[in-house]
């Protein structure tokens, strides 16, 4: 049963061939067998035995959606009601959210069944999901490598079947990069066009949730719950849903794609290249044309993304002060003493570092240097893709310099872990939405080719995606010991 | 650009952030190290560009002035580390 599709699962609920009762123990006894992975931060399973039972009703009622009855798991980033929502951190170790971000209320309301909250980079800081207050998670295709970060637990839970499908957030590449390390699809949409209401700020301007799937096929049956406008959330942009299922079959006769060069310079590790260059060659067998374009501006991501990124954070983290929920130290002194400890002692070391990198970028003397400056950047960044996406439909490149890295080889030194984002955070600059689908193997370690459309582009992106993926099998493959 | 210890000292107290005593050293390399990535901003001029804060370049939308929020007030009480009488309790402020 966990190797099916949403369209195979949601059929074989309809039919009675499994309930949702049955499908859920099977990745209740999954996620036991595989804790090793530490893919989960919270298991659910009274809950999700409940929603499984109430699921089942629906469904012999005939009210169900495509995703009633069928398992997910949350990134531990969105606010779940009366259920420990971490963050992947000390801070909120004790946090029991009041109420339900806006993600999960509607995959509520459809009936899907939450196996429980799944692990993550600390505050969503990290591309390698060691920061995490909860250990580091294992790579399903080889345990001695990282998944990636920082929705690293969304990506091992998806590939080693834990889950039938997961959420994850992207800031700077979140969700393509753990996905393209654990060889699964992961789609951050356009930014607003998923609500942000009750999922724990990182940096507000650059956050985004989206699926992370087995397939594009169900990455545009989640998207279609996951999407649309929320009042609740200022920065949701209220513009129809279409309906991504509806087109994915669309052929790609007279596609442009655009591969910039900046992303297949010669710093791009030889292996990538060269299975980027057969997943391209797929393309044009689909119909497709190539041209070679320039982004001048792409290489400044890296440093205006880590003053931006950094900046929002020092603010957006101020709220856990130890007064109101969250962590408290022991016998404060005095207020200065109750913050300064509380964060002191709830906050990891990158999160640390966040904070006091984005402090002195907003501090008196350095906002213009360094904040302005980034914010100058970024429009040049935004500008870079926008003659882009003039000239041609979409963009195509890497997600990563190399495939999954192993545990513990980048925590020493912050920088060299930042430039493994370089081909993901220009995108979040943009606010462009962006999917990363399986693309082959190096070494026996998964691939991601990345697709970049143009603003509230996702049923493009996803019907591009889609037919790659009939024509390969990359997306079916299935980690030793997983199957 | 590099950072001495006592930089990050002051930092960390604008961010009302512990930090231990034997960690300030490895946050002053690890944050020079990262502004020394910042420094290739520079390589670039960006005179007459204007500064982007937001992906679509949208005004903040306003909601109609009406009262929507429930009271909360219990369910909010009851994670917080101190309470009493609806109220959060803190050190002394005022003497």
């Amino acid at each position: 049963m966990h190797n099916k599709s949403l369209k195979e699962l949601s059929h074989g609920l309809k039919n009675r061939d499994f309930s949702s009762v049955e499908l859920t123990q099977e990745f209740l006894k999954r996620i036991k067998q595989h804790q090793d992975l530490n893919a989960y931060i919270t298991v659910t399973e009274d809950l999700a035995l409940q929603d499984a039972l109430a699921a089942d009703i629906r469904i012999t009622n005939n009210q169900a959606n495509p995703l009633t009855g069928i398992p997910v798991a949350q990134k531990d980033i969105f606010c779940t009601l009366n259920i420990k929502t971490s963050c992947g951190s000390k801070m909120l170790d004790n946090f029991k959210a009041p109420y339900n971000a806006t993600v999960i209320e509607k995959f509520n309301l459809t009936g899907a069944v939450m196996l429980g909250k799944l692990n993550m980079d600390e505050f969503a800081m990290g591309s390698s999901n060691e920061t995490s207050f909860y250990g580091a998670v294992k790579n399903p295709w080889n345990p001695n490598k990282v998944p990636g970060g920082s929705s690293g637990g969304s990506g091992a839970a998806v590939a080693a079947r834990l889950a039938a499908y997961a959420t994850g957030t992207d800031t700077g590449g979140s969700i393509r990069q753990p996905a393209a390390l654990c060889g699964i699809t992961g789609l951050k949409p356009t930014y607003g066009r998923v609500s942000r209401y009750g999922m724990i700020a990182y940096a507000s301007s650059l956050d985004q949730g989206g699926p992370m799937t087995h397939s594009a096929e169900d990455a545009a049956i989640v998207l279609q719950t996951m999407a649309g406008f929320d009042p609740k959330d200022s920065t949701s942009v209220d513009i129809s849903v279409p309906d991504y299922s509806a087109t994915l079959n669309k052929p790609l006769t007279g596609l442009k794609i655009g591969l910039p060069k900046e992303f297949f310079s010669d710093e791009l590790n030889a292996d990538m290249a060269k299975k980027l260059t057969e997943a391209i060659d797929e393309y044009q067998k689909l119909g497709a044309e190539i041209k070679d374009i320039s982004m001048p501006n792409l290489k400044l991501a890296i440093p205006a993304y880590y003053v931006i990124a950094p900046a929002e954070c020092s603010a957006n983290l101020s709220r856990f002060d130890g007064v109101r929920f969250g962590h408290r130290c022991a016998n404060p002194v005095d207020l200065t003493d109750l913050y300064t400890r509380s964060r002191g002692e709830g906050f990891g070391k990158e999160v640390k570092r966040r904070i006091l990198m984005g402090t002195y970028a907003l501090s008196t003397g350095y906002y213009d240097a360094y904040y302005v400056k980034a914010q100058k950047i970024r429009r040049l960044i935004s500008d870079d893709f926008k003659n882009a996406l003039a000239e041609v439909d979409v963009i195509m490149g890497p997600v990563t310099p190399t495939p999954a890295f192993g545990i513990g080889e980048k925590m020493s030194d912050p920088v060299e872990m930042y430039l493994s984002d370089i081909y993901t955070i220009a995108i979040n600059l943009a606010g462009l939405p962006a999917i990363s689908i399986p693309a082959g193997f190096i070494n026996d370690l998964p691939i991601g080719l990345q697709i970049i459309g143009n603003y509230f582009t996702e049923a493009q992106i996803l019907n591009i995606a889609h037919q790659y993926q009939l024509i390969t099998d990359w997306h079916k493959q299935t980690p030793k010991g997983f199957a | 650009m590099s950072l001495t210890t006592n930089d990050v000292n002051k930092i960390a107290h604008l961010a009302r952030l512990g930090i231990e005593t034997q960690d300030t050293e490895s946050y002053a390399k690890d944050l020079s190290g990262i502004l020394d990535l910042m420094t290739q901003m520079g390589e670039l001029n960006t005179d007459k560009v204007e500064p982007m804060a937001h992906p679509m370049d949208q005004a903040q939308r306003l909601r109609p002035d009406q009262i929507t929020e429930e009271n909360n007030r219990d369910k909010f009480m009851a994670i917080a580390p101190q309470t009493e009488d609806g109220l959060f309790l803190v050190p002394k402020v005022i003497e």
